[in-house]
């Protein structure tokens, strides 16, 4: 094919859009954010962490922080974040994210400080970081995507793997007696006083997205107040690790991870003492 | 009660083909592509006309590539057509 002919072609299809199209700005309703970039994320078909990555980046653009806020990428499949989102990020050794945050925010108190990390990040190798730095109630927000496995380096068993669920170290399914039970982080950390916001949320469905879109918010809003640490836990799904297909990994999640991991606040602030 | 209208535009390049729009359009208008995209996946296609904008689909998209229109039922009239040798100009206020 010619050119000409496809340029014609081009020409041709504009004119039919134009025509007949609804999709005009006047019209536009959602899009992706200008925070998230253009750059094709790495993870799976499926993965949660896409979404989460774009809840951030709506979060950011709705509050106008994009230029205040700095981000600490965590070693797992989500070490790329930096890649992805238009914002000054850094990157962490395994599990220190949240001392790494801790860090920037007492240098720069005025900025917007996160961290984003995995489940073997956040509550295998650093389990002790996290529970210190919620402990001393830093003014920060931790966003801790949990699916219950090592994702990146191949689907190793986590902290947070299910009783009974297979893995490559647990090929028989976890067993409690000799491999322990799973460790519900989040919970432990609702108890510390330095937390002062504590969630559970997922990204399985549009209403779980909204939701968890909300939780991330409130951490932003209640960063800007001084208030202390806000803690917001993603439930997402692993396929590839699952070893099942997107669509069947999300109903396993909501059949199995729910029933261990129940969705819904943990700590909320009580408006009103002041 | 009129129908709401709504159309939506993917990005075949970046789409994964991980069908979780497929599940979450209430319509039941999406459907995996037949055809590759140059990645090798197959991608998601609009095949009934009867989406409304509801953006669903966007919400659990990984890599935030639907764009969701939704027409507005508020319809903006021209309140003056300026001719000139160029082409027309309508000129509209919004309320």
């Amino acid at each position: 094919m010619s050119e000409k002919t496809l340029v014609n072609e081009e020409q041709h299809f504009e004119e039919m859009i134009a025509e007949e199209s609804i999709c005009t700005t006047d019209n536009l309703v959602y899009e992706k954010p200008d925070t998230l970039l253009d750059t094709p994320m790495h993870y799976c078909p499926g993965c949660g962490h896409g979404v989460a990555h774009r809840l951030i980046a709506e979060v950011i653009d709705e509050l106008g922080i994009q230029e205040d806020t700095i981000g600490v990428a965590p070693v797992g499949c989500s070490v790329f974040a930096y890649n992805y989102l238009n914002i000054d990020m850094t990157e962490a050794a395994h599990g220190r994210a949240s001392a790494v945050a801790t860090a920037i925010k007492r240098v720069l108190p005025d900025k917007y400080v996160f961290s984003y990390q995995g489940d073997g990040d956040l509550a295998a190798i650093g389990t002790a970081e996290t529970i210190h730095t919620c402990n001393r109630g830093e003014n920060l927000l931790i966003i801790f995507i949990n699916n219950g496995i090592y994702g990146m380096t191949g689907g190793q068993m986590a902290p947070t793997t299910l009783p009974g669920m297979k893995s490559t170290t647990s090929p028989f399914g976890r067993d409690v007696a000799t491999m322990g039970n799973p460790l519900k982080i989040t919970e432990l950390v609702a108890q510390l006083p330095g937390v002062y916001y504590c969630t559970r949320t997922a990204v399985n469905n549009a209403g779980n997205v909204r939701r968890a879109k909300k939780a991330i918010q409130k951490g932003f809003e209640y960063q800007k107040l001084n208030k202390g640490l806000s803690f917001v836990e993603i439930v997402s799904n692993c396929p590839s690790n699952w070893k099942m297909t997107p669509l069947a990994s999300n109903k396993w999640m909501e059949e199995n991870m729910f029933a261990f991991y129940p969705l819904g606040d943990l700590k909320v602030p009580n408006d009103k003492e002041k | 009660m009129a129908k709401v209208k709504g159309d939506i535009v993917i990005d075949i390049e970046k789409c994964k083909g991980c069908e979780l729009c497929i599940a979450a359009c209430p319509q039941d208008s999406l459907e995996l592509s037949r055809k590759l995209n140059s990645k090798g996946y197959q991608y998601m296609v609009k095949i009934e006309d009867n989406c409304t904008g509801c953006t669903n689909c966007a919400l659990v998209c990984p890599e935030g590539i639907i764009k969701v229109y939704r027409q507005t039922t508020k319809k903006k009239e021209p309140v003056a057509t300026i001719s000139n040798l160029t082409g027309d100009i309508t000129v509209t206020v919004n309320s």
